[in-house]
Formats: structure tokens, sequence, C-alpha cells
């Protein structure tokens, strides 16, 4: 076929909209680190105004999908993009919930002084955000290799968690008036940690849709039917 | 898109002899809209689609009652010619039926018998119509040969274009694809939503899949009653009616 049919005109505005939607967590994400890092609780403020726009963007987007499996009978690639679409939505707006749990650890923690320097967390701030990024390029330009890096980068963040909250508890032991700003960083770490989880699912759900292989809850890939 | 109303249909009662087809159906048809129309065999779809362009009074014994109004004006009026009304409802049927004539003559029959047009008028009207019917680029080069030559798929597109010759308003078709390979179905579906933009278009099938693919408002028949109409994306996600969804969900038909 030489000239674009409508259906594969819809296609490309679901792959549109989900990439808005992508856009706009990474957006929310960025701006809740930053409200976190640079004790900044106007960007804390502006990260609840842009999630809403991402939970609107995931009930239009459903609703397209749905209407594209009624409608259009999807085979194969279109098949898998679609279903693909319907998950990696629901992970994406998750992400946009964890970024307003950041920012809500931010406005609490900026009416306080500082505990410590931040350093754990910006660096796993950047390893998630890089695992985001990554990820949203390995869907556009189907790239099952880059899908896969992300994975594997999953195991670094959790290991950033889990040195973060060692830290966090030997503040906490050594002067209880630290413990609610340490409960905060906990949380906001740990909000991250679900983020580069999220990050993990979409890449699964990318090499599902180009390459038909199902890795999930697997450490090695292994060939589904 | 404003919403406009092409045909108003109201109250059609339809009997051949003593046996009635159709049953109090109202509905209506939306200008530059594609409107299918499913249900099972013998549920009343095709004679109600003959109805719109009066095709049911050639058949011995047909009675009509109600009303059917095309912008505004009831086409079974005491006044009214039904030529005229064939010429602005067109038709297409099943199984393609092209004249045994050059694929030049086909389209130019219509526009012959219906009045004097020069020879560059008649050229300029057959080249746009077969445009219109996605079928030039495949027939430019030969519009001499003849039309029964062409595939099926070909042919249907020919007989599209011979009805859009006369310049119609509504467009109806009767299972237009069922005697195509996919391929061509696909082709003839495509048209049809390229098609919508000009006409308004009327489409009976007995393929759910199809009137889904194609449709913007679809009608549920059974057993002479209209059941459900709606926008297609409704009847095929959430119908209304149980036996809607009965339906269209496969568990009968």
């Amino acid at each position: 076929m030489v000239t674009e049919t409508h259906f594969q005109k819809e296609l490309e505005e679901l792959k549109w909209n989900l990439l808005r939607m992508a856009a706009t967590v990474e957006e929310a994400i960025h701006d809740a680190v930053q409200s976190l890092v640079k004790r900044d609780s106007d960007l804390a403020q502006k990260t609840f105004e842009v999630e809403d726009r991402i939970n609107k963007l995931e009930i239009t987007i459903d609703d397209m999908c749905l209407k594209l499996l009624a409608l259009r009978q999807p085979m194969a690639a279109d098949l898998r993009f679609i279903t693909s679409a319907m998950k990696m939505i629901t992970d994406l707006e998750r992400m946009g919930d964890q970024a307003v749990n950041i920012a809500e650890r931010a406005l609490s923690l900026n009416q306080e002084p500082q505990l410590k320097p931040y350093i754990d967390i910006p660096r796993m701030a950047e390893i998630t955000q890089s695992m985001l990024k990554d990820v949203l390029d390995a869907f556009v330009n189907r790239d099952p290799k880059l899908a896969r890096s992300v994975c594997e980068r999953d195991d670094v963040v959790d290991e950033l968690n889990d040195q973060v909250m060692r830290e966090l508890l030997t503040y906490m032991m050594s002067d209880p008036k630290a413990i609610p700003r340490a409960v905060h960083l906990m949380i906001a770490s740990r909000c991250l940690e679900r983020i580069a989880d999220h990050a993990t699912n979409i890449a699964e759900d990318v090499i599902f849709m180009v390459d038909a292989l199902i890795i999930k809850h697997h450490a090695d890939v292994e060939e589904k039917g | 898109m404003d919403e406009k109303v092409k045909i108003s249909v109201q109250n059609l009662n339809f009997f051949y002899g003593q046996v009635q087809a159709l049953k109090n159906v109202s509905l209506e048809i939306m200008a530059n809209h594609v409107t299918a129309l499913i249900g099972p065999s013998g549920c009343g779809k095709t004679t109600f689609l003959r109805c719109l362009n009066r095709m049911n009074d050639i058949v011995v014994g047909a009675r009509t009652e109600g009303k059917i109004l095309m912008d505004g004006y009831d086409i079974y009026g005491a006044e009214v010619d039904v030529v005229q009304v064939r010429r602005r409802v067109g038709m297409v049927f099943q199984k393609s039926n092209p004249f045994p004539k050059t694929i030049f003559d086909n389209v130019a029959y219509g526009l012959k018998i219906n009045g004097n047009h020069s020879r560059s008028e008649l050229a300029a009207r057959v080249e746009r119509s077969l445009k219109d019917a996605a079928l030039w680029n495949e027939v430019a080069d030969r519009l001499q040969n003849s039309a029964m030559d062409l595939s099926g798929g070909q042919q249907q597109r020919l007989c599209i274009a011979r009805a859009l010759a006369v310049e119609p308003e509504v467009i109806l078709m009767d299972e237009p694809a069922s005697a195509l390979d996919p391929i061509a179905t696909q082709k003839v579906e495509e048209l049809i939503q390229e098609l919508k933009k000009k006409y308004t278009i009327v489409i009976v099938t007995h393929n759910m899949q199809q009137a889904a693919r194609v449709s913007d408002v679809t009608g549920f028949f059974y057993l002479g009653e209209l059941i459900e109409v709606d926008r297609t994306e409704k009847i095929f996600t959430k119908p209304k009616m149980k036996r809607t969804e009965d339906y269209v969900t496969g568990r009968f038909g």
C-alpha cells in the first residue's frame, strides 16, 4: 500500500498520544526530583498539576485502544502494539503517582533543615530518568537491545535504594529528631525505585511488541510460543 | 462536521403481499456518514435498503406505508419522479454487473441516456468518476477495452464509478464486497471511507467486522424490526439491547 490507510493513521495517532503521555511523565519526575534535591516547593506544586494531565491522557488512550480493538480487528504486530500500549499507560500513570509522592515528601522536607547532603538519591534519580528516556527511545525506534539494557540497570537502582535505607537507618538510630526527615527520604527513595521498576515493565512490553518475546518474571530471556 | 439528516425514515411498514417484512422502522441517515445495516439473514435489511431508492416498487404485491423523507421531501410523494429518486440515490449490488461494453461506455451509459453531453464533457466526467472510484490509475490507458476483462474487484469499482457518474447524493451498497477476495475487499472498504467525504453511504452487510471497520453508525435489524441504532463504536463496545449484544458477540446469527 503506497498511501496510508485510515487504520494506519489511527495507529500513528495512538503512538503520538502515548509519547505525549510519556513526555508529561518525564516532566513530572524531573520536577519532583528537583523539588526535593533543590528544595524547591514551587516545583513540587507544579508536579501535582502535571499529574492531572497524565491521568486524563491515560483515559483518552485507553479509550482509543478499546475502540481500535473493537472496530479494526488488528492482527500480529498491530495487535501486539495496541495491547502493549494498554499496559504501558498503566505503568506510566503509576510513575506519575510516584512523582507526586516524591513531591509530597519534598514539601515536608523543605520545611525543615536539610538532614544530610543528597548524594545517592540524585544518583538514583539520574539513572531512573535515563532508564525512562532510553525505554521511550527503544519504543520509538523499535530497539529491543536498548530495552534490555534498561532492564539491566534496574539492579543498580535497587542496590542504591538499599544503600540509602542503610545510611538513613544510622541517622535515625543516632538521633531520634532525625526520624521524620529520614522517613520522608526513605519513602522518596522507594518511589524512585518503583519508578525504575515501571520503566523495566515498559521495556518488557517493548520487547514483546517488537519481537513477540515474553521476558517477564525471568532473569534470562526465554522464548514463549 | 455539521450533523445533518439526509434521509429520515418515519414509521416504515413494508409488505410483500400478506407478509410484513418491515415493522414500524424509524431511522435517520446522516449526511456524509456511512450507515451500516446488520442482522441475520431474512431480517429485512436489504428490503429496507431497497425502499430508500424505491427499488421495491418493481416487486409485484409490494406495499409501503410510512414516510421516507430526503432533504425533507417524501420520496413516495404523489408527484415524485421515481427515475429522479434513483438518480439521486444510486445503488451498487453484491454481484458486480458491468455491461458487456467498454470500460468507458459503462461509466458513460447513465450520462448518455440522461441528457446531451459533448464528447469532451463525457470524457471529463468519466475520468472524474473513475478517479473517485479509485480505479482510474488501473484503467486510464485502456478505456476502450471490454469491462468484462477486468478482475472481480475492478468490476465492482467500475460499478461504483458508474453509479457516481450521474452525480448521486446517496449511494446504497448491498453487500458490495462479499464476492471479492480480501485485498479487493480492503480496497473497496478504504474507498468507502473516502467516498463519504462527498456522498452519503448506506451499506448492508452480513459481515459484522466489515460494518465495524467501515461505518460511523450501525443499525441492527431482527425479524423486520430495527432493534437498535447507534454510533458504531457504541454498538460494538456497549450495545444497549441484549439482542444486539447477543448478535455482535456471535451468540446467534
